[in-house]
């Protein structure tokens, strides 16, 4: 970990792209968008009812909410992956309507291609752009920004599960995307590898200045990374309330508002009766 | 006994010596001009000497010969029991079993003709129509998986010919095509494009669809993601085809080579056995085990090259 960090501040990747970034700050706008599904059996269900969300370049906002509440639906329809029944989704007031590298996505399994090396796996999105042989020299970069410079020959099923996750978002960050969804990007780790990751997606969030939009269960990691926090509610899938964090960063989990803030969000979620108020004041 | 163990293909190949001179031919058995069989067995006795005083001298020599030992032991014993059953004691009818030493001499003194035109031509026809099958699978395969129009149109046709025998096609094909070599080259192209097609379409509609969207958030065209992630996805499932393929190949060449081209490994066998020349069919049998032996060997060398992600799933 401490090498990483070391690397972080020696390699300055904010460099790039900043002046364009002015225009184009990742901005993504949820305008009353209405999706369902069919199941098998026919029948219809609705995975979003007329959802309308902001979010402002450079931002880091959290989805957070029981399952069923259509969080995923949302943050697929922002990837380009499903289409809306009715509504739409821009990015930077451009409309999407497919699946792009600008929009970068991370899954909950990394999902890192099994016949590739680390290295290639990272290389992907260069080279399916037709850009990797002026770029070659970036794969070696993000490999560094995340800590992997020593496995990039490695095959995905020789890493462990925190390490396939950080090539897998080496892999979405190389494409210098103006936006990154994470659908439960930490979900499969271990309470510590994930609290490592916590810091290091802050971190690369900080540095790149990229729109970073979360799904996450855990109501601490959406306090401890995110700006605002959006908690949706099922049947009617709907955002239930848009909570600000007004927290500086680095937030300690234990600080007493970061507590009130937790339980106030647990509370809507209705896991109310199980929350102990903090009673001591600093 | 750890020390024991490296002698024993030597021990067993010295006591198929010892017999072999000491025990007199049957007369049953035509003699033969040079004594082949116990050639061979000097060869390997000199060879199992060499690698047992090689494991005394130097450690890293033991890998080579400590593991197979006793397989090689009991090979050449097996030999030994061949040659006592039917050239010393001549216990099955001489015909049909001629003694190892006539086999051999038919590998020496047929050498040229069964290698360079039996087994060359074998060798031809099989590849022309494994490569043609191979590919038109691939191709097929890689259609009938990403193009639900194509896989409308031409599934059904895989469905209905796919499980024909390519043998069944002989009096067809030997009719249709000018040349025997066409038609058994398509015959064999048959028999490998069916398993190929059906593995690669089958191989193709179970990559997890979660590559696709991956790869399309990365920026990777329709085209790209074909060539990139599906094709690579499914290589298991195509190997596997082809593998299959290959097996079916065989037969098909062999069946073609005996029924209907005058050529080859099989229309060999298939002659001296009219001639009763026996020994000549065991040395063909022999040629095309050491060649399709080889040929699979080699298929599993770029199997496992192409597949080093996931090395392991099919043992040869």
């Amino acid at each position: 970990m401490v090498a990483v960090f070391k690397n972080l501040f020696n390699l300055s990747l904010a460099d790039d792209n900043d002046e364009k970034k002015g225009k184009l700050s990742g901005s993504i706008s949820v305008d009353r968008v209405v999706k369902s599904f069919i199941q098998n059996d026919g029948g219809r269900v609705v995975a979003l009812s007329g959802v309308s969300l902001e979010v402002g370049g450079g931002e880091f906002v959290s989805l957070i909410g029981p399952s069923g509440c259509g969080k995923s639906t949302l943050l697929r329809l922002i990837a380009g992956l499903n289409r809306a029944d009715s509504g739409s989704l821009y990015l930077d007031g451009e409309k999407i309507t497919q699946p792009e590298y600008q929009r970068g996505l991370v899954f909950q399994n990394p999902l890192l291609f099994p016949w590739l090396n680390i290295h290639s796996n990272v290389a992907f999105g260069l080279r399916a752009r037709k850009i990797y042989r002026e770029n070659k020299n970036e794969v070696e970069k993000f490999l560094k920004l995340v800590g992997l410079e020593k496995f990039g020959r490695a095959y995905p099923h020789q890493l462990s599960g925190g390490m396939a996750q950080r090539a897998s978002l080496a892999r979405a960050l190389i494409n210098r995307p103006r936006v990154l969804l994470l659908d439960e990007p930490l979900g499969a780790l271990d309470a510590f590898t994930r609290m490592n990751m916590q810091d290091e997606i802050l971190r690369i969030w900080r540095e790149r200045k990229i729109t970073m939009i979360m799904v996450t269960h855990d109501v601490d990691e959406a306090i401890y990374l995110s700006d605002r926090v959006v908690v949706m509610s099922p049947g009617p899938a709907k955002i239930d309330t848009v909570l600000d964090v007004p927290f500086s960063r680095p937030r300690a989990r234990s600080n007493p508002d970061f507590l009130l803030l937790r339980s106030s969000i647990l509370k809507i979620l209705n896991y109310g009766g199980q929350i102990v108020e903090p009673t001591y004041q600093i | 006994m750890r020390i024991l163990k490296i002698w024993w293909p030597l021990l067993s190949s010295s006591l198929a010596i010892v017999l072999e001179i000491w025990l007199p031919n049957s007369p049953k058995h035509p003699p033969v001009a040079e004594p082949y069989f116990l050639y061979l067995l000097i060869l390997a006795s000199v060879l199992f000497l060499g690698c047992a005083v090689g494991c005394c001298l130097r450690a890293g020599f033991r890998a080579i010969i400590d593991d197979k030992a006793y397989f090689y032991a009991a090979a050449l014993a097996a030999l030994n029991a061949l040659n006592l059953v039917t050239n010393k004691f001549s216990l099955l009818p001489a015909i049909f079993f001629p003694t190892p030493d006539r086999i051999l001499n038919v590998l020496v003194t047929d050498f040229p003709y069964l290698f360079a035109d039996c087994l060359g031509s074998s060798a031809k026809l099989l590849f022309t129509g494994f490569f043609s099958g191979a590919v038109a699978g691939l191709i097929t395969g890689i259609a009938v998986g990403f193009s639900k129009k194509i896989s409308y149109w031409v599934n059904p046709l895989i469905r209905i010919i796919g499980p024909i025998p390519p043998t069944a096609w002989i009096p067809i094909v030997l009719v249709a095509f000018p040349t025997t070599f066409g038609g058994g080259a398509f015959l064999i192209a048959l028999s490998v494009w069916f398993p190929t097609t059906v593995m690669t379409s089958s191989g193709i509609a179970n990559v997890q669809n979660a590559f696709f969207e991956v790869s399309s958030t990365l920026g990777a065209g329709h085209y790209y993601q074909i060539f990139h992630v599906g094709i690579p996805a499914a290589m298991p499932f195509i190997f596997i085809g082809l593998f299959t393929g290959t097996c079916s190949s065989f037969i098909t060449l062999m069946t073609a080579e005996m029924l209907g081209v005058k050529n080859g490994l099989g229309w060999y066998i298939n002659w001296q056995r009219e001639m009763l020349s026996y020994a000549n069919v065991y040395a063909g049998l022999i040629i095309i085990a050491v060649s399709f032996y080889i040929f699979i060997t080699m298929f599993f060398k770029l199997r496992d090259h192409i597949l080093v992600w996931q090395k392991g799933v099919i043992k040869w």
